[in-house]
């Protein structure tokens, strides 16, 4: 379990609770909600408040709000007759960026926004405004990618916890979001509001008493289920849970406390309180492949009932981020089965691209002095990183085809560094000689390992 | 008072990158241009605009979504920024429109005595959306005609393509109503693109043209489709099959502007004029024009 989110919260996005309480005993529970939830924000020790925004779509991978002051009025699209909402946010920009360069070494792509005037949704507006009114903690708002699935988001959540790992930030989570998400399509007297459906209802007592035991990765499991049965096809689905289960590591041990369910405009509105406390029950029951980075388009074309299919494919393949990067399109090794096959790994440094012991060549063709045994140490130790960004090691290699541009004048050190290194391994190797390798090296290794 | 009349309709797409290309003043983004074959056919629909005499624009953009009926902007003046919360770094313009609230008004009316969900935005500090923004801009950048902007009712969302289409339908029957008996001269405007399949990365000079492109084969052959159709004066056809369309063309036709125009020029059997077609981002989007105004003085 990490020691990073403090708290995580879900709660509703419409701007009812926030701007006319008073026209509904029920808006009303939820204001109050909110204002028992900012308490136990406020008592939390977190450093952030990161929000995964339902209401934010983005289609370039993520977006992740990062103007220190955002300032402006803002009113809603449906519900612009309860008034305008004028605010003022501290966003924590240093730590957008580091979340945004986590993504990218996972596989995600993803920006910082930082533009005056910048339409920051309504959902985050209202969860700032009513958890964070005086901005004590600084806070973060990233988007929903409308074509992300599962493994996209879930990665999403991965990188965030690695840059507050990087930070030494502790963090409230929140997901602003709707249960069931129909709404009345006429207005209603205020007085009227339910929730839209039995249906509804049901499905949103289920989930509530899902996270009242603490069971959040059950819920996100029941997502796409959810997402079908209660929820109107808007652009963002029912992925907030996702995003959470991953913060949270995906357990089903949490302990929850749902503060409030009422109805706003017919939807599902509730405050929900976990905290990571182990609540000895439940197992973590996690039956999906467990993505650690991205790679591949997303599933907007798939079928929504089988993403399972478009999340396998994907984690089959391996992009090590600390490793050089391919020169071209293909992975660093692919699983199959109980095996990792890697691509010819060269020596090239992961950070700069150079090329340890010096090119064989320069960039105009002279042939160039080198050391083959500096190339040969870094190609083992580009393995390494691979293998072990893979959950495999180096002791797990049983083959490997070597290549060598100059036979005869590098064979000594190559086999020198080899009996240093995976020499003591024992796989068996093949040697070859060949004329030219994509970039100015010596030499490059392609790896069968035990994955 | 003279009958008033739909002088045009217009499919006229709202992606922001044409204003980011463009580089009109309003506009904070600069650009070395891109998208040209869109931007040469929004000059070709100009120039057969300029000649045309006319009151106001109404436009139906899908991005100002209601879920609670269909809105109309009821403030006769709105001057703000417009910042695209996809494309923050192509798109952040200051805008200063007038709005006809009296047709809008007239509109909003009509709807309601026919049982419509409607609803009057009377807010002054609601922040108009950037595709009514954009579609306007590229239709008329001199900003010197009132607008009349409607919401995008999400009855897809809610319901069915079928269901959406016989509330747009209703509406755009309304909208002719309402401008008739208002005497006013309009052009109607349909903010969408055809097929909507984006791209989910984006090169690092955003109008790099070398990989400007339609995302798939099925989506440039139903914009093709779609094209013909409108070309062959086959709009009715286009309704029909627009269940298929938004479904396997991702066609943000969806939100209902492209039916809503065809009703309200009375689904016509004119061929439309193709001004210019290309894709965004790997969306398609075509330029069209349905000279009404030609029609009635035949």
């Amino acid at each position: 379990m990490n020691d990073v989110i403090v708290k995580s919260l879900v709660v509703p996005a419409h701007p009812h609770p926030l701007l006319v309480p008073e026209q509904n005993a029920g808006w009303q529970r939820i204001r109050d909600a909110y204002d028992e939830a900012r308490k136990v924000v406020e008592e939390s020790g977190a450093d952030i408040i990161i929000i995964y925004s339902t209401l934010w779509p983005s289609i370039i991978g993520h977006q992740i709000q990062a103007l220190p002051e955002a300032e402006w009025t803002l009113v809603d699209a449906d519900f612009h007759d309860v008034g305008s909402i004028p605010y003022h946010l501290k966003i924590d920009a240093e730590f957008a960026e580091a979340w945004n360069q986590a993504n990218h070494a996972r596989g995600l792509d993803s920006r910082t926004v930082a533009y005056h005037g910048f339409p920051i949704d309504v959902g985050s507006v209202v969860a700032l405004k009513l958890l964070n009114p005086n901005n004590d903690i600084p806070a973060v708002i990233c988007s929903s990618n409308v074509y992300a699935d599962r493994a996209e988001t879930s990665v999403l959540a991965k990188s965030c916890l690695d840059a507050l790992a990087a930070t030494g930030k502790k963090a409230v989570a929140v997901s602003v979001m709707s249960l069931s998400n129909r709404m009345f399509t006429e207005p209603i007297n205020p007085i009227d509001d339910r929730i839209h459906s039995q249906k509804d209802d049901e499905w949103n007592q289920k989930i509530l008493e899902l996270l009242s035991q603490g069971r959040l990765e059950d819920v996100a499991q029941l997502s796409r289920t959810i997402h079908n049965q209660i929820r109107v096809q808007k652009v963002v689905t029912f992925k907030p849970m996702w995003w959470l289960s991953a913060m949270n590591d995906n357990r089903n041990d949490l302990n929850g406390d749902v503060l409030a369910y009422e109805a706003i405009h017919g939807a599902g509105a509730g405050v929900i309180i976990l905290d990571p406390t182990s609540s000895g029950q439940g197992d973590i029951e996690y039956d999906e492949d467990d993505v650690e980075v991205f790679a591949g388009e997303r599933s907007v074309l798939a079928n929504m009932e089988n993403p399972e299919t478009v999340t396998k494919s994907n984690s089959d393949i391996v992009h090590a981020s600390s490793a050089p990067k391919p020169v071209g399109a293909y992975p660093h090794a692919r699983r199959e089965g109980d095996l990792l096959y890697l691509s010819g790994i060269g020596p090239r440094h992961p950070k700069d691209n150079s090329i340890p012991g010096g090119p064989i060549k320069s960039p105009e063709g002279e042939s160039l002095e080198y050391d083959i045994k500096a190339q040969t140490r870094a190609v083992v130790d580009n393995l390494e990183i691979i293998l072990k960004e893979a959950g495999s090691s180096l002791d797990k290699v049983i083959d490997v085809t070597s290549f060598l541009v100059n036979m005869e004048r590098d064979f000594q050190g190559y086999n020198e560094v080899w009996a240093e290194t995976l020499g003591k391994v024992g796989p068996t190797r093949t040697t070859l000689a060949i004329s030219a390798l994509p970039t100015p090296i010596a030499v490059e290794m392609k790896v069968i390992a035990k994955a | 008072m003279a009958k008033g009349s739909i002088v045009a309709g217009l499919l006229a797409p709202h992606p922001p990158h044409l204003v980011y290309a463009e580089n009109p003043e309003q506009n904070e983004p600069t650009s070395e241009g891109g998208w040209e074959q869109l931007r040469w056919g929004y000059e070709r629909l100009r120039e057969s605009l300029s000649e045309v005499d006319y009151d106001c624009l109404v436009i139906l953009s899908p991005h100002w979504q209601t879920y609670v009926g269909t809105h109309f902007l009821g403030v006769e003046n709105f001057k703000s920024l417009s910042v695209d919360p996809v494309f923050p770094n192509l798109f952040r313009f200051h805008y200063d429109m007038k709005i006809d609230v009296e047709l809008a008004q007239a509109i909003h009316d009509e709807a309601q005595g026919q049982g419509m969900s409607v609803k009057m935005m009377e807010n002054p500090d609601f922040r108009v959306d950037y595709g009514t923004i954009t579609s306007c801009h590229m239709v008329r950048p001199q900003w010197d005609k009132p607008i009349v902007a409607i919401s995008s009712n999400r009855g897809n969302a809610y319901y069915s393509v079928e269901v959406m289409q016989e509330m747009m339908l209703e509406l755009g029957r309304v909208t002719r109503k309402a401008i008739e008996d208002s005497g006013k001269r309009c052009v109607l405007i349909a903010s969408n693109s055809l097929s909507h399949r984006h791209f989910t990365t984006e090169s690092a000079v955003p109008e790099d043209m070398s990989v400007e492109h339609i995302t798939s084969h099925a989506m440039h052959l139903w914009d093709m489709r779609i094209i013909e159709l409108l070309r062959a004066g086959k709009s009715q056809q286009v309704v029909n099959e627009m269940p298929e369309f938004v479904e396997q063309a991702i066609a943000e036709a969806d939100g209902g502007a492209l039916t809503w125009m065809l009703s309200a020029i009375g689904m016509p059997e004119q061929e439309a004029i193709l001004h210019g077609y290309g894709t965004i981002i790997g969306t398609g989007n075509a330029i069209m024009e349905w000279p009404c105004h030609a029609w009635s003085d035949a």
